[in-house]
């Protein structure tokens, strides 16, 4: 397995992705020997894991059973440990499509935070691209590396532990698109527009707050940026429910059937529009929002960088 | 290697290029001495030609393309400006400048840049603007009569956007941001071994490649007689990639899946030379004559070759021979070795991507089509491996209620979702930053989800503890709810 490419069998040294139910997760790193608590019981790697078909059902010692998936990019960003907030997968694929990203890219990324864009950007540029990646964080730069490593994409990605608004990105020329998610990215452009090939590139910044944004417009048209362009994106999930209402009963009439109205005589054809479950309430399929939704998680500006 | 080390910087004949006006797109074919209209202009792509992706250019008169180069945006000095807009009275009185008069600067020659010059000084109201409305207003101005042409380098981004504003109806209303989605919850990547099922005109299928890079391949699954590759044309993608790009009829699918697949029975060939209208909505742009072009010489190789016979071809045996008796009394032998070869590769084409299929290891399924997802899904995940993550759009809720059901009930899949995407755009401005006016209404559902191994054993167990492991454990059981 790796990041990059699926694997078929589970081996020592995969990180996989074990799933209990109903978006409820966690990623375990694969070794001889080892054991996973779960609240269906122990999952031992040796017996249980190595070996084993990805999305393989295995049973746990207490008698539940848990599937085990390969990871992906979108896998790991609901599973990481955070050390930062995130960027999830509603706003990532978006980035990645408006950089134009693809197998090749040259992609220049601050801050690193926990790594969730940057397995997505590794993924996508993968075989022959490269990611370069600022943090000025130390701990999360190590921690970055480390990950990195172990999910055995460190071909692909060079960290760097220093100020981007500072010292840039450590390349010139090279990149084909930039990201930037940080607090002050109006004083980082400068840098990007210098990391971005001279023949042009796509820059995205990433703000939680409108004044942000608009400093950092001001700073792309100053650095000759074109096609400006800010919107946000927001994500709906609905639940799939199949709901029973009651018809009302709103009595008889005095004496006669023959009178129109809604009596129970009518009935019947009211119900053969949904399906009667018992007489006296309708069902029907639907796809019920849910009760809260994320409302807001930051604005994206992108950008094109052009001779002209 | 599989994906263009240095992709074309320069502008060349036979591109695909992707005109662009302010917020306008539109594919054309770059074509000497073939008149192109685009945004009420009509000009020649030729001196173009030679030229990096991304130069601005201005039509000159004769419609010639000239190219403009990067303006200093006029410092404009602190002009005399109002405070709000209560003494302005709008009587369509306050430019003094005629239609007419407009006209004679347009044909003198007069730049639009002079033109929008004149209108200011000759708007009575100009002086009495706000900065923020005289800015407006230059802006708008500006917008009619600076007319400036970009060419830009086709991509997703920019195909996937002309589609939704130009011709949504082509696309199912697909819109690009939920294209976007699909890429990435599908895992959409280098080295994949993909399904793709949409009726999208080629833009799903040119997006996958262009994720794809050249590497790992894609089997493209077609209603009717053949694919329609229209949009995956625009892409530009070098001849290698479509070396790994196979198709296969929806109609032998049943067939593979029970394990009774032959060959002897190909789609009928006419099928394949009905233009687009077939496989779209029912909306066609009739301007859109230069996108039909595209589209006719995109058309497969094997569409191409068979254009040339006038003959209805089926690929039937029988009527082969037929044909062949035929043919041979007209003295028309090498024609009929040709058609015959082609036949044959095509068949040897289909049973090579009958047995890729077989091997049920795909990394991942895209659906994307006016057909109803359902019966779709249920075929197609046959031949996707366990642990894979699979993606069906689908522009209205209803179908994919329908097809979540289904797939519970058949089992196999766990972390199934629907959901869809709201997207807002911005106008960020000094002071005047706020959401734009008009946003999309909608842009389709996605259903996604991830493949697990199926359980032969029993499927009554795997219903029950398919519904123990996604529904949450509700302590109540409300009359009014029940878990499907």
């Amino acid at each position: 397995m790796s990041f990059v490419e699926y694997g078929d069998t589970i081996k020592d040294g995969d990180t996989a992705i074990v799933f209990l139910g109903h978006e409820s997760m966690f990623p375990v790193k694969v070794q001889h020997g080892s054991k996973t608590q779960t609240k269906y019981g122990v999952i031992r790697h040796s017996t249980d894991l190595i070996g084993k078909r990805y999305g393989s059902k295995v049973t746990c010692s207490k008698g539940g059973w848990v599937f085990i998936l390969h990871p992906t990019p979108e896998l790991w960003t609901m599973n990481l440990p955070h050390r930062t907030q995130i960027l999830y997968s509603t706003d990532i694929s978006l980035i990645t499509m408006m950089l134009e990203l693809k197998p090749g890219s040259i992609v220049c990324e601050s801050g690193t935070g926990s790594g969730s864009l940057s397995h997505a950007i590794i993924r996508t540029v993968a075989p022959t691209g490269h990611l370069y990646t600022v943090e000025f964080h130390q701990q999360r730069a190590e921690k970055a590396k480390e990950e990195f490593q172990e999910h055995k994409v460190e071909h692909l990605v060079t960290v760097k532990n220093q100020d981007v608004c500072k010292n840039g990105f450590g390349v010139s020329n090279v990149a084909d698109a930039v990201f930037l998610d940080i607090p002050s990215p109006w004083e980082a452009i400068g840098h990007a527009n210098s990391a971005l090939k001279i023949e042009g590139g796509r820059i995205c910044s990433f703000s939680p707050c409108i004044e942000q944004v608009q400093r950092t417009c001001l700073a792309m048209e100053e650095h000759g940026f074109t096609e400006i362009n800010t919107l946000e994106i927001l994500l709906r999930v609905y639940n799939v429910r199949t709901i029973s209402l009651q018809i009302p009963d709103l009595g008889k009439a005095a004496e006669d059937n023959s009178s129109t109205g809604f009596d129970s005589s009518n009935q019947s054809n009211q119900g053969s529009l949904y399906g009667i479950l018992q007489q006296g309430t309708a069902q029907f399929k639907s796809g019920v929002p849910l009760k809260e939704m994320v409302g807001h998680t930051g604005y994206l500006t992108f950008a094109t960088k052009s001779l002209f | 290697m599989a994906e263009s080390a240095k992709p074309g910087l320069r502008i060349r004949e036979g591109d695909c290029a992707v005109l662009k006006r302010d917020e306008v797109f539109k594919a054309v074919l770059v074509l000497r001495r073939r008149k192109v209209i685009f945004e009420k202009q009509w000009f020649y792509l030729d001196n173009a030609i030679g030229h990096i992706y991304g130069t601005t250019f201005e039509v000159s008169s004769g419609g010639s393309l000239q190219p403009k180069k990067k303006m200093e945006e006029t410092t404009t000095e602190t002009k005399e400006a109002g405070t709000d807009n209560r003494n302005i009275v709008d009587d369509g009185k306050s430019q003094k400048l005629t239609h007419d008069d407009i006209k004679a600067l347009k044909d003198k020659g007069i730049k639009g840049q002079e033109i929008v010059q004149q209108l200011i000084e000759n708007s009575t109201t100009f002086r009495g603007k706000t900065e923020f409305a005289q800015d407006k207003y230059i802006k708008k101005k500006k917008k009619k009569y600076e007319a400036v042409i970009t060419i830009v380098k086709p991509s997703t981004r920019i195909l996937s956007t002309m589609y939704y504003a130009r011709e949504p109806g082509k696309i199912n209303h697909l819109r690009y941001d939920t294209l976007a989605q699909m890429l990435t919850l599908g895992n959409i990547r280098a080295g994949n071994k993909m399904i793709v099922m949409e009726t999208c005109a080629g833009l799903v299928l040119g997006a996958i490649m262009e994720r794809m890079g050249g590497y790992g391949s894609v089997i493209q699954m077609y209603p009717g007689g053949g694919p329609v590759r229209a949009a995956t044309s625009c892409f530009g993608f070098p001849e290698s990639f479509f070396n790994t790009l196979y198709e296969f009829p929806l109609s032998k699918v049943d067939s593979l899946v029970s394990g009774t697949f032959s060959s002897e029975t190909l789609p009928s060939e006419p099928e394949y030379n009905v233009p687009v209208e077939e496989e779209s909505n029912g909306s066609l742009d009739e301007k859109q004559t230069l996108i039909q072009e595209t589209e006719e010489e995109s058309s497969t190789e094997a569409v191409m070759e068979s254009n040339e016979t006038e003959e209805q071809e089926t690929m039937d045996l029988a009527a082969e021979d037929t044909e062949y008796k035929e043919s041979k009394e007209k003295g028309n032998k090498e024609n009929i070795r040709e058609k015959q070869r082609k036949q044959q590769e095509r068949r040897r084409k289909l049973v090579e991507t009958a047995a890729l299929l077989e091997e049920k290891n795909a990394d991942g399924l895209i659906v994307a089509s006016r057909f109803h997802p359902t019966p779709l899904l249920l075929s197609l995940l046959e031949f996707v491996a366990p642990s894979r993550p699979f993606v069906v759009y689908c522009q209205y809720k209803e179908p994919l209620l329908e097809c979540y059901t289904k797939l519970r009930e058949k089992g196999g899949v766990i972390n199934l979702k629907l959901s869809e995407t709201w997207l807002r755009n911005y106008q960020v401005l000094p002071d005047r930053s706020h959401p734009k006016l008009m946003m999309s209404g909608g842009g389709g559902y996605l259903l996604s989800g991830i493949t697990v191994t199926v359980e032969k054993v029993q499927s009554n167990v795997s219903t029950l503890e398919a519904q123990k492991i996604e529904e949450p454990t509700s302590k109540k059981r409300k009359l009014q709810e029940l878990d499907c």
